[in-house]
């Protein structure tokens, strides 16, 4: 951190990302640049590989100018955040009511043999990872997952196996 | 379908645009008010009148809830809208988002005019990209045409309408967790009172209001809050969305006036689904306790009569359930959705739930102890009522529920170890 406090703020990220957190923070009233931490923190994660670093998380902290304890905070709380490093393709795949009685175990475990990886792991190739989702609000096309901001509804085994020879 | 209201010009192949919206009366309902500085009182007594009760489970009078803001107090006060569906079995904000977002957009503007809130926002869940894309989409036409900026058409009205995307949490869809969300803190909820009318965001005064509730706003001030009153039944104003999912054959979702028989919805999504049998209807998302299929098909779907049946309409998420369905497995993931979205801050909730996960868990998995009934009904007993927010009883009521109707299986489950019902464990 006081490395990092000494740092002028235009040394931290990339110009492309300082505008973007930038266009967040124009977002909220004067002295609430708090409300950006979310945004930022995801801006970041997708800059990052998808998953974050205590370090990047120090330096949201001080582009916000904010103690690094609310970044911690607010990283840790969001399941959407990630701590460990994640696949190029995050496959996160719902097993909630709608999509359990609608098979999704069956889902699962296509996944877990093609893959050779549990929820939690990576495959060795940096492909692909595997994480269980809560309710992600599309019932209505039950089972479903999602993979990096697209939904992927009413699969079968067989779509699956499509779906998983066209991502890089 | 007759008596729509949000998908009412669903027909358009591109409503989400703002010149399709428009050929249908877009936006002319907002021109109106502002040119005509329409008292914000009338507004509110209009939405009294039309008898429309908060969407998003549960069921406040929206034109109470506005009249609650102090209007002429000094200093900012604040709209917010709920976008964060994650109670399982909901999906219908998604489809406002994606096909009707300028009805969502006007919805938020008149709302802000009622409250005098200069900004506006919407909390969107960070997973739904593609409805948040649709709606930012919404608000830049919007802004392109005048209705969102400074000195909207004229009127000397201003207001901002932005976008707050989630992070992943379940707790963010009560009011006063979004709220700190928004904040850019941890999403636990508050102590109420204060409610959010008087100490909202930022603490200053705030209205939140449902997405579907904010998105029906225009057509009600358009058409006529009488009208859209009767299109429902006493005491449930209006049309509702209704999320279908499970063992039908086409599930989706259906606007419906208020009062529809469950029967009609369930022919609507096609049936069950290869001509299986009905067991069980969850009615009103996940929260809501279980209801027999044979009750189900002589209820109707609005807040009273789910109610006198010992449930609740909630978000009207409708999750059907065939007789392959092992209830035990259904509350063991049920459980795990609780515990795992508990926020921890109250002690009742966040141990509860664990007990609760873990004893339906162990009985799921043939270890399940003869003492086990009654300790989930004592666990589920002592987080009611003694927390903070609704989530703990959220997850104390389906367990209530199940043990209300289906305590063979669960007994069954622990004398013999295994699953009543064929497909199950």
């Amino acid at each position: 951190m006081s490395a990092l406090e000494t740092k002028n703020r235009n040394e931290l990220f990339t110009p492309e990302i300082r505008a973007e957190i930038d266009h967040e923070i124009a977002k909220y009233p004067e002295a609430e640049s708090q409300s950006a931490a979310m945004a930022a923190l995801r801006i970041v994660q997708d800059a990052n590989g998808g998953w974050l670093t205590q370090e990047r998380m120090d330096e949201v902290a001080a582009y916000l100018d904010l103690p690094p304890i609310a970044i911690y905070e607010v990283a840790t709380f969001y399941s959407m955040y990630e701590h460990k490093p994640v696949g190029r393709n995050k496959l996160c795949v719902c097993t909630n009511i709608s999509c359990m009685i609608n098979n999704s175990d069956q889902i699962v475990e296509h996944l877990n043999n093609r893959l050779g990886i549990k929820f939690g792991e990576v495959t060795e190739d940096g492909r692909f990872s595997l994480k269980e989702v809560e309710c992600l609000g599309a019932c209505g096309g039950a089972p479903m997952m999602q993979v990096g901001r697209k939904y992927y509804e009413n699969l079968t085994p067989e779509r699956l196996d499509s779906i998983l020879d066209e991502l890089e | 379908m007759a008596n729509e209201v949000i998908f009412k010009n669903r027909d358009l192949d591109r409503l989400w645009d703002i010149e399709q919206y428009r050929s249908r009366g877009g936006y002319e309902v907002l021109t109106r008010i502002l040119t005509e500085k329409t008292p914000p009182a009338e507004i509110i007594d209009g939405m009294k009148t039309s008898g429309l009760r908060g969407r998003g489970g549960a069921g406040f009078p929206t034109g109470l809830k506005w009249s609650f803001i102090n209007r002429s107090a000094p200093g900012d006060k604040y709209l917010v809208c709920n976008s964060d569906e994650g109670e399982p079995g909901t999906f219908k904000d998604r489809d406002i988002l994606r096909y009707n977002p300028h009805a969502l957009v006007e919805g938020m503007l008149i709302a802000s005019y009622v409250i005098d809130a200069h900004r506006a926002y919407n909390y969107i869940r960070g997973e739904f990209w593609e409805p948040y894309e649709r709606f930012q989409n919404a608000i830049d036409q919007a802004r392109a045409a005048g209705f969102v900026g400074n000195n909207i058409l004229g009127s000397g009205f201003d207001c901002e309408l932005n976008v707050h995307l989630g992070g992943g949490a379940y707790v963010c869809g009560e009011e006063t967790a979004l709220l700190e969300s928004i904040e850019g803190k941890k999403g636990q909820p508050r102590y109420k009172p204060p409610f959010p009318a008087h100490v909202g965001l930022y603490g200053r005064p705030t209205v939140i209001n449902n997405t579907e509730t904010l998105a029906s706003v225009p057509t009600i001030l358009r058409e006529g809050a009488e009208q859209f009153r009767d299109i429902g039944v006493e005491n449930s104003g209006g049309s509702k969305l209704f999320s279908i999912s499970g063992h039908v054959k086409n599930p989706g979702v259906f606007e419906l006036p208020m009062g529809t028989p469950f029967s009609e919805l369930f022919e609507l999504a096609g049936g069950m689904r290869d001509g299986s049998k009905i067991k069980a209807v969850i009615p009103g998302g996940s929260s809501s306790p279980v209801i027999p299929g044979e009750i189900m098909m002589d209820l109707t779907m609005d807040y009273d009569a789910i109610a006198k049946a010992g449930s609740m309409l909630g978000s009207g998420a409708v999750i059907v359930m065939d007789e392959s369905t092992c209830m035990v497995k259904v509350l063991d993931r049920m459980g795990y959705f609780y515990y795992e979205e508990s926020c921890g801050q109250c002690t009742p909730c966040r141990e509860g739930t664990g007990w609760l996960y873990r004893i339906v868990h162990r009985i799921e998995n043939g270890q399940g102890r003869p003492e086990d009934i009654d300790l989930l009904m004592d666990v589920q007993n002592r987080i009611r009522g003694k927390t903070i927010c609704a989530l703990g009883d959220a997850a104390a009521m389906p367990v209530a529920g199940m043990l209300r109707y289906y305590q063979d299986e669960f007994q069954y489950h622990i004398d013999h170890k295994k699953c009543k019902v064929g497909a199950g464990t």
